[in-house]
């Protein structure tokens, strides 16, 4: 068994399709024939260009949607309902409203029959953590949008996910702060060996983070390239830019996925006109 | 520090004046719009009165503010024909806070159970429609013949009356919760039953809770229209006495102690409701 799980993926796309029924009733494919495998404790990074289907993809892996076509493998079984192994940070904002930012914090533990007084000091340690234990009594609509995304990065990591989705995570920091957050996420990556896969618009902080980036084409998204980032680790943020390596890649990356962006550019422009 | 402080100073007295003259105009405001109020009511019943006692208006049939007072005032001193006041308002209260709290229960657990379950939803959708397409002001008098004339048959006016507005809007509520959270609660790892109670239901109380203020006044007029109707106790009663013996003075008192019943449980649910609404930001609450 523990075989099984050394050897296998953490996470295996074959020939994933998902289509989407519009409400004019025709049918919208948004992945399209997807091969992707994620090995254990791999960080990769997903860029591509916008609406091309990169949520969809996590959301096909979480289990919270199934493929049209092709298999979804976590750990080597299939996914079936939510696993979890499964952590997920979603693009938009999802912490409850009604309960206070320790209470969100809390509700993973709490959701998975964890006592309370443990929930709460699990809870508060992470909320320490992404610097927000000054904040705990707060509601969510108190908080800036850059809070509230810290408070959903704390919810997601509470949980010890061995799999780690996360949907544009820091796309509503600061520069500063996502920095920060990102050598945070290094650090805390690094202790668990789980395995993530980091979907973003930032190249800069696809390439400082992911062992591999992965270029998905114009919608319906398939894979189009993926660049393996041999830069050593630990990496920090501010240190790897420099690199000439660094650099190098960025230039290639770019080429390949400016590409992309120009066709859905047009498509768009098409769709307009 | 020291370098912040001689150029925060300047900046800060100036604040600190505006804030203290802007606080000042909003409570000047305050009383503007009191004082007017008390104006408009006072010269309303003025008007009245006048009109009554000069003979503009028919005292025998618009009453007039003084008789109305010193009916209400009888009543609080001497009691009413079938007993003291506070029994009426009692019984009134009563029956209508009962049939409340059914047609409420009942509305948010079937609302819910219908927003939640699919398959309930569109077999009993189409009979809630039918149902919801009588005026159910009628089926008081067959409630009085099923129930008679004991507050049953008026706890029945008032539940029919309250539970379909909230159940609309628990279905509704149900029905809307945002896809995100709930993806969200469900990789943290709520099952169906945790989904319910800790994010449907919290993400509709805002529905629900505006179909509740709205219901108690469905079930004062339920418990109300029940009484005048037929009964041996109530308000509704008190109307129907007064009407009978041409008393427009107690039919106006009556209503006026309606409307003050009314106003009070009102200020009660906003109340209830700023306490359960902490989370949400202040300006949108505090509109009514
Ligand atoms: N539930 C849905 N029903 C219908 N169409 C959908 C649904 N979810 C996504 N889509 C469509 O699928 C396509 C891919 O959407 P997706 O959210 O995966 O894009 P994305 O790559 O994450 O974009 P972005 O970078 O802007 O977040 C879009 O064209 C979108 O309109
Ligand atoms: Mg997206």
């Amino acid at each position: 068994m523990s075989g099984l799980t050394t050897t296998a993926p953490a996470i295996e796309l074959t020939g994933a399709t998902k289509r989407f029924r519009t409400p004019s009733g025709t049918l919208h494919t948004a992945v399209r024939d997807l091969d992707l495998t994620v090995a254990p404790g791999e960080f990769v990074a997903v860029v591509g260009p916008t609406g091309c289907g990169k949520s969809t993809t996590l959301t096909l892996v979480s289990g919270l949607e199934e493929p049209t076509e092709g298999e979804v493998k976590v750990h080597g079984e299939h996914v079936e309902g939510i696993n979890s192994q499964v952590g997920f940070v979603f693009q938009q904002d999802a912490v409850f409203p009604w309960r206070t930012v320790l209470s969100n914090v809390m509700a993973g533990p709490r959701f998975r029959g964890v006592p309370v007084a443990e929930a709460r000091e699990r809870a508060r340690d992470w909320l320490s953590r992404v610097g927000l234990a000054a904040f705990e009594d707060r509601y969510p609509h108190q908080l800036s949008g850059g809070m509230r995304k810290r408070v959903a990065l704390a919810q997601t990591f509470v949980n010890d996910p061995k799999i780690l989705l996360m949907d544009e995570p820091f796309s509503a920091l600061d520069v500063q702060t996502r920095a920060l957050m990102s050598d945070q996420l290094l650090e805390l990556w690094a202790g668990t060996g789980s395995s993530v896969v980091f979907v973003t618009h930032d190249l800069d902080e696809a390439i400082a983070l992911a062992d591999r980036v992965v270029v998905m084409t114009a919608g319906p998204a398939t894979v189009k390239q993926i660049f393996t980032v041999d830069l050593p680790r630990p990496r920090t943020v501010e240190a790897v830019r420099l690199e000439p390596r660094f650099v190098e890649l960025y230039r290639e990356i770019w080429a390949s996925l400016g590409e992309e962006v120009r066709i859905t550019r047009e498509r768009g422009a098409g769709n307009a006109a | 520090m020291p370098l912040e402080t001689p150029v925060a100073a300047p900046a800060a007295a100036p604040v600190v004046t505006r804030t203290a003259a802007r606080e000042r105009a909003a409570r000047n405001r305050k009383f503007t719009v009191y004082g007017a109020r008390a104006g408009v009511l006072v010269a309303f019943l003025g008007l009245w009165e006048l009109s009554a006692r000069s003979g503009v208006i028919d005292p025998f049939n618009f009453s007039q503010p003084s008789r109305i007072w010193a009916q209400i005032w009888q009543w609080i001193t001497h009691g009413t024909a079938q007993g003291s006041l506070g029994e009426q308002i009692g019984y009134t209260l009563y029956e209508a806070l009962t049939g409340w709290v059914i047609g409420v229960t009942c509305g948010v657990l079937l609302g819910i159970a219908l927003g939640r379950i699919r398959f309930l939803a569109d077999v009993f959708g189409p009979y809630i429609k039918v149902l919801n397409a009588i005026p159910r002001i009628v089926l008081a008098p067959i409630f009085l013949i099923w129930f008679g004339l004991g507050p049953a048959s008026k706890v029945a006016s008032a539940v029919v009356l309250v539970f379909f507005p909230v159940f609309f809007n628990a279905f509704q509520g149900a029905r809307e919760v945002d896809r995100n959270l709930i993806a969200n609660a469900r990789i943290l790892g709520a099952d169906n039953r945790k989904l319910t109670l800790q994010v449907v239901i919290p993400a509709a109380t805002t529905w629900i809770f505006t179909s509740l203020h709205v219901s108690f006044g469905f079930a004062l007029i339920g418990a109300i229209v029940g009484e005048y109707i037929g009964a041996t106790k109530g308000l509704g009663l008190l109307v129907a006495a007064a009407q009978g013996t041409f008393n427009a003075a107690g039919v106006y008192a009556a209503m006026t102690i309606l409307a003050v019943v009314a106003l009070f449980t009102e200020g009660l649910l906003t109340f209830a409701e700023k306490r359960l609404f902490r989370w949400k930001p202040a300006d949108s609450g505090d509109g009514r």
